[in-house]
């Protein structure tokens, strides 16, 4: 059964309000269940739950160090190109947006990739806009196929494919994919995705679950928090990782929590999340899903995410830039948006030392695709 | 209504009763009457199906219970597959409870023929109901394969000793997305209690019945069982307290 039919099963707004009527005595149940159901979950997305932060952190810690001890996975994204056909009203990249527009060549995108191996990276995200003339699957298995033996896993975060589209990227020795759905709200989705391809909300959806049927490692899902209502949001994101890992149980399955950036366009986020409320969402995630990685980018400021660390989060991105081109070039205009914490890939790795945790740089090997 | 549904079929009881080990048909009657299930488990190679006046057969009132063969004795997933096709050539309906035990000492299952004949099963069109060790994967595996239940065992057959698999009963029960009948081993209400409170969403009851000194009266007593354990599950069980929270802070940050 495809998610999109357990989402349809919801209206979302008396998900909010049911999340909304939950009480302190709801909350503490929650935190004392062995495994959390829905109910749970909701209790701990609710606002009572905002008078409990300090008693979820300390579970959400127990349970990540149970699960994951005290290590952090390194990524770092790598923009092959902004150009973009899509209106997203969010996004830097968005077709409107007059930015300097560039899709990388195979030398260039080697030469960013060797900047990011020799400081250290084995684990690759490759981003794209959606502009099938610039970059199209082909392209991405050439840049693939060019910079593989640098890498020990690489992943994409661009348009999302079908089944075959997906097998293909597989067998280029692709083996994660991201996608966020941004919101998971039909009537928002439609608002903020004005025209473009994207406006497909049902395939956006559904390509989690064609990338896993097509056996894709590593799947990453998210809501773009700042778009809809963040508690039906994480709840919603919380049942979408719920349904692919009964679904595709072979799956591994991450969440991320993109809070918005200030980007080229300028909008405004329609529900801010404050930093408390992120606290609240991250845990609460990790309460429901405690074997499921939670990725923490370089949206968020240094000072944030090193107090972030030990509630929840596995994985990392560092020194990262989000124009095409800019690790060799150091140019910065085209980006997607700005980062907030601008420390080195050294830098990250000598905080997470000093307060104990161990940055893992390699846990993949390009053996297992045979 | 809480109704449980297996292969698009609802049925108001959550115990599966079996057939072996009663002192008498009678005996065996008044345990399914007293239990008030309505499915009801008989090992193929007991029964001649072909014969409406079998001793067996003729005391299961069809329109009342669903008559569920077995393929217990089976040694393999060949012998199992014969076994079901012959039952369904003989009129029974396409559901088969699949019992692939090779071990004749504690009765439990072969993990690789199960699955091999419930890939065969349901290609064949069989509503397949495997019994297995609380193997979460292989339930996972059977699911994938398209079985409609998946029926891990509380402990060896007959031993009556509960649910001494609770750890790995309780994985199944969290990830399954078919009915998990916890079957084998429960030997008292209580357990078929537990196994319910776990969040179960049936349990298949014998020997506890057969050997009772009044096996009517014990059917009553696990009906009993299985709904307070299955009202208690959905009425939203109390939490044992977890252990103190540690004292250093970590939303500290936040401020007031």
């Amino acid at each position: 059964m495809p998610f999109q039919q357990t989402l349809d099963s919801y209206n979302l707004a008396e998900v909010e309000a049911r999340i909304v009527a939950k009480r302190p005595a709801d909350v503490e149940a929650a935190l004392h269940a062995a495994h959390l159901g829905l109910e749970e979950f909701m209790a701990l997305l609710s606002p009572a739950a905002a008078g409990y932060l300090e008693p979820m952190a300390q579970r959400a810690h127990r349970l990540t160090m149970q699960r994951f001890g005290k290590t952090i996975l390194m990524y770092a994204p790598l923009y092959l190109s902004n150009e973009c056909t899509n209106g997203c009203r969010y996004c830097g990249f968005n077709a409107h947006n007059e930015v300097p527009r560039r899709t990388l060549t195979l030398d260039e995108i080697e030469a960013e990739a060797t900047v990011l191996a020799d400081r250290g990276f084995r684990h690759l995200l490759l981003v794209t806009g959606e502009a099938p003339k610039a970059a199209d699957n082909a392209y991405l298995v050439a840049a693939v196929e060019r910079i593989r033996s640098l890498f020990s896993s690489m992943s994409i975060e661009v348009y999302p494919m079908d089944e075959p589209g997906y097998r293909r990227m597989i067998g280029a020795g692709i083996d994660g994919l991201t996608l966020y759905q941004e919101t998971y709200d039909r009537g928002l989705y439609a608002e903020m995705h004005p025209f473009g391809k994207k406006r497909d909300f049902d395939f956006r959806l559904r390509a989690p679950e064609h990338a896993a049927a097509a056996g894709m490692r590593r799947i990453g899902i998210g809501a773009l928090l700042g778009l809809g209502k963040f508690r039906v949001e994480a709840f919603c994101t919380g049942l979408h990782a719920l349904h692919l890992a009964r679904h595709f149980w072979r799956t591994h399955l991450t969440v991320s929590f993109p809070r918005m950036r200030p980007a080229d366009g300028g909008f405004q986020p329609l529900n801010p999340v404050s930093d408390r409320d992120f606290v609240q969402l991250i845990c609460a995630l990790r309460l429901l899903l405690p074997d499921v990685g939670l990725v923490l980018s370089t949206r968020e400021s240094a000072k944030l995410r090193d107090n972030l660390l030990p509630l929840g989060i596995t994985q990392m991105s560092a020194g990262s830039c989000t124009s095409p081109g800019g690790y060799a070039e150091k140019d910065e205009s085209g980006r997607q948006f700005i980062i907030d914490d601008d420390r080195s890939a050294a830098e990250v790795d000598a905080m997470l030392r000093s307060r104990g945790y161990d940055p893992v740089w390699k846990d993949w090997d390009t053996a297992f695709h045979g | 209504m809480d109704h449980l549904m297996i292969a698009g079929r609802t049925f108001r009881s959550r115990l599966m009763v079996g057939t072996g080990k009663f002192s008498s048909n009678a005996a065996m009657v008044a345990a399914m009457e007293g239990s008030e299930c309505e499915i009801v488990t008989v090992a193929l190679r007991r029964v001649d199906v072909d014969n409406p006046h079998d001793s067996i057969l003729a005391h299961i009132d069809r329109e009342k219970y669903l008559l569920l063969p077995n393929t217990s004795g089976a040694r393999d997933a060949e012998e199992a597959v014969r076994l079901a096709r012959l039952a369904r050539a003989a009129g029974c309906e396409p559901w088969v409870k699949l019992e692939v035990t090779p071990d004749p000492f504690y009765l439990l299952p072969d993990p690789i023929e199960t699955l091999k004949a419930a890939e065969i099963l349901v290609k064949d069109g069989f509503v397949v109901l495997p019994y297995i060790n609380a193997d979460p994967v292989l339930a996972k595996r059977l699911q994938e394969a398209g079985t409609a239940t998946v029926m891990p065992l509380g402990a060896p057959i007959g031993t009556n000793k509960g649910v001494r698999t609770r750890d790995s009963i309780a994985i199944i029960i969290e990830q399954a997305i078919v009915p998990v009948v916890v079957d084998a081993g429960l030997g008292a209400p209580s357990h078929a209690a537990e196994a319910m409170e776990m969040g179960a969403d049936a349990v298949l009851v014998n020997t506890a019945l057969a050997v009772a000194r009044d096996p009517g009266a014990m059917g009553m007593a696990f009906k009993k069982g299985v709904e307070a354990g299955r009202e208690g599950y959905l009425a939203g069980l109390g939490r044992q307290q977890d252990r103190a929270e540690a004292s250093s802070p970590l939303t500290g940050f936040l401020g007031s």
